[in-house]
């Protein structure tokens, strides 16, 4: 779908509260704009985001088009233990990109 | 105070007022940023009802949840948004939802954000577009049920030089 | 002062540029006074709002990354009739394309006249690559030359006007005249009333120390020329063409006017 820039810490320590950065490439079309012909451009935005830690729902979030394009989150999460962490990005398409990152957790 | 909330208008003036009796005043004080004296009453309609549908009958209170927001942004397209909830994020206490609403874009929703005891720390930003000044709102539901507000007005202009 | 003795002499065009080019390494070191002083000197991102700024800072929330990232992957990309990418000749960029943003547009000796970073690039693309030239303001040439400008980033501005004089002069004289509609010249903004509003937005020095930028405005990344489009029709005046002298005269007078500022590609702006 996109390209996608993650900022996760690569190692932290047990019970460290750790933030999460994410930026997607996404022109997240309103629905509300036209083109020159007048004519509407239809709704095209990532309308979910979900990040799992170890299988585990850690962080979700619903989008609206009043996300600016190429949509920006930053959140928290605990870091409970080393593994995997992935992040989804859902489009009204229905489709879905996945990106893995992995934290050691000492 | 804990009102249950019937008609439309008692909701606008319950919150306003409980707004001003916590003592905290809405940022960005409405009657010095001209404009918001008329406010849109369809736009506050659409609000009113998407929020409603998020509380149902039970009271919103302001605090425990700041909304950090450019009062004037650059530029409408991109607006930076923090949302901080002061609370342990323990199992038995922590921030379940946070809403963003908007008042005059299309539409009333911005973002829901979903957390839980694993965030460690609510406190969540992101980017947002802004088709005009208006208020942002911020509502945080906490694991005992009860939600929480936070509001910004924030004023947008166009940008000084367009592309066409 | 110069130019208008040109006009009304009528004389034989060389002499005419005998007498403009005479003239013009006077009247740029003349109008040095005219020009922001060094000390004054402050680039669009110090004028710009704390959010903004932090936006572009960090490269996991700057949207011109992605830009920057693509570029990477084309300067490995092998292209054209001659199947060699950038890095066949170039090698590594980020050593030899360290400082390169920082003083284009350079004089290309086989033309006789500037080029910037854009006409470069597709020299390269289609001389060395034998590929067809990227389009102007395409995601391609964006990419490249996000990537290329990202090398020089934190650099100063080392322009020089070297066999450029005349060109350089046209760039100031473009940036002095008023035209259009409203009958404004770039000068009476961004040299005279820069720091003040605009209706709600900072007039900045308009340094070119960020491109290409990624404008909030546009929602996407884009070059010099985009935003001086922006700006010739923000003042109700006739665009240049893509590529044509008069963009490439304006950019090298606005780098020359913008020397020692620090480089900050790829820019975010309002």
């Amino acid at each position: 779908m996109a390209r996608a820039l993650i900022n996760v810490p690569k190692q932290a320590k047990r019970g460290d509260v750790i933030e999460i950065k994410t930026l997607v490439s996404h022109p997240m079309e309103t629905g509300y704009r036209r083109d020159s012909m007048g004519k509407a451009i239809p709704r095209d935005i990532i309308n979910r985001f979900v990040c799992t830690y170890n299988g585990v729902e850690v962080f979700r979030a619903d989008l609206f088009p009043a996300i600016a394009a190429n949509p920006f989150l930053s959140f928290h999460t605990v870091a409970t233990e080393s593994g995997e962490i992935k992040l989804s990005w859902t489009g009204d398409d229905g489709n879905t990109q996945t990106e893995t990152v992995n934290i050691t957790v000492v | 105070m804990t009102e249950h909330l019937t008609t439309r208008r008692q909701f606008i003036v319950v919150t306003g007022g409980l707004i001003a009796a916590a003592g905290i005043p809405e940022r960005g004080d409405a009657q010095s940023i001209g404009g918001n004296a008329a406010r849109n009453e369809a736009a506050v309609a659409r609000l009113e009802a998407a929020v409603r549908e998020l509380v149902g009958e039970s009271p919103v209170k302001a605090g425990r949840i700041k909304l950090d927001i450019p009062l004037l942004v650059e530029n409408g397209n991109a607006v930076p948004l923090a949302v901080t909830v002061d609370s342990p994020m323990t199992e038995a206490d922590h921030v379940k939802t946070i809403h963003i609403f908007n008042e005059k874009n299309p539409q009333p929703n911005v973002a829901n954000f979903h957390l839980g005891p694993r965030a460690g720390r609510a406190h969540v930003t992101s980017r947002m577009r802004l088709a005009d000044t208006q208020k942002v709102i911020a509502i945080a539901q906490f694991s005992d049920g009860s939600f929480w507000s936070d509001s910004v007005d924030v004023v947008v202009t166009l940008a000084a030089c367009l592309e066409d | 002062m110069t130019i208008a003795l040109v006009r009304t002499l009528r004389v034989p065009g060389f002499v005419c540029l005998c007498v403009a080019a005479l003239a013009a390494t006077a009247q740029l070191t003349a109008t040095m006074a005219a020009e922001i002083p060094a000390a004054e000197r402050r680039s669009g991102y110090d004028m710009m709002s704390r959010e903004t700024r932090a936006m572009q800072d960090d490269d996991t929330s700057n949207p011109a990354m992605f830009s920057v990232l693509e570029g990477e992957t084309l300067w490995s990309t092998k292209a054209g009739e001659a199947n060699r990418s950038c890095a066949d000749c170039h090698g590594d960029a980020q050593q030899s394309m360290k400082g390169v943003a920082a003083r284009y547009p350079a004089y290309d000796a086989s033309r006789r006249r500037p080029l910037n970073l854009e006409q470069r690039v597709n020299v390269c693309r289609t001389e060395r690559q034998k590929a067809t030239a990227f389009p102007p303001e395409s995601k391609d040439l964006l990419a490249i030359t996000s990537f290329i400008a990202r090398q020089s980033r934190g650099m100063p501005i080392t322009i020089t006007t070297d066999r450029m004089i005349e060109f350089a002069e046209t760039g100031r004289i473009l940036f002095h005249r008023r035209q259009g509609q409203l009958n404004l010249s770039c000068s009476q903004c961004h040299d005279d009333n820069w720091g003040r509003s605009l209706a709600g937005s900072t007039i900045p020095q308009g340094h070119p120390t960020g491109y290409p930028i990624y404008r909030l405005e546009w929602q996407s990344v884009g070059s010099l020329q985009r935003r001086l489009r922006n700006c010739l029709v923000g003042m109700r005046a006739e665009p240049y063409e893509n590529g044509s002298p008069e963009h490439v005269a304006l950019e090298l007078y606005m780098m020359w006017r913008a020397r020692g500022l620090k480089m900050d590609a790829p820019g975010v702006r309002p």
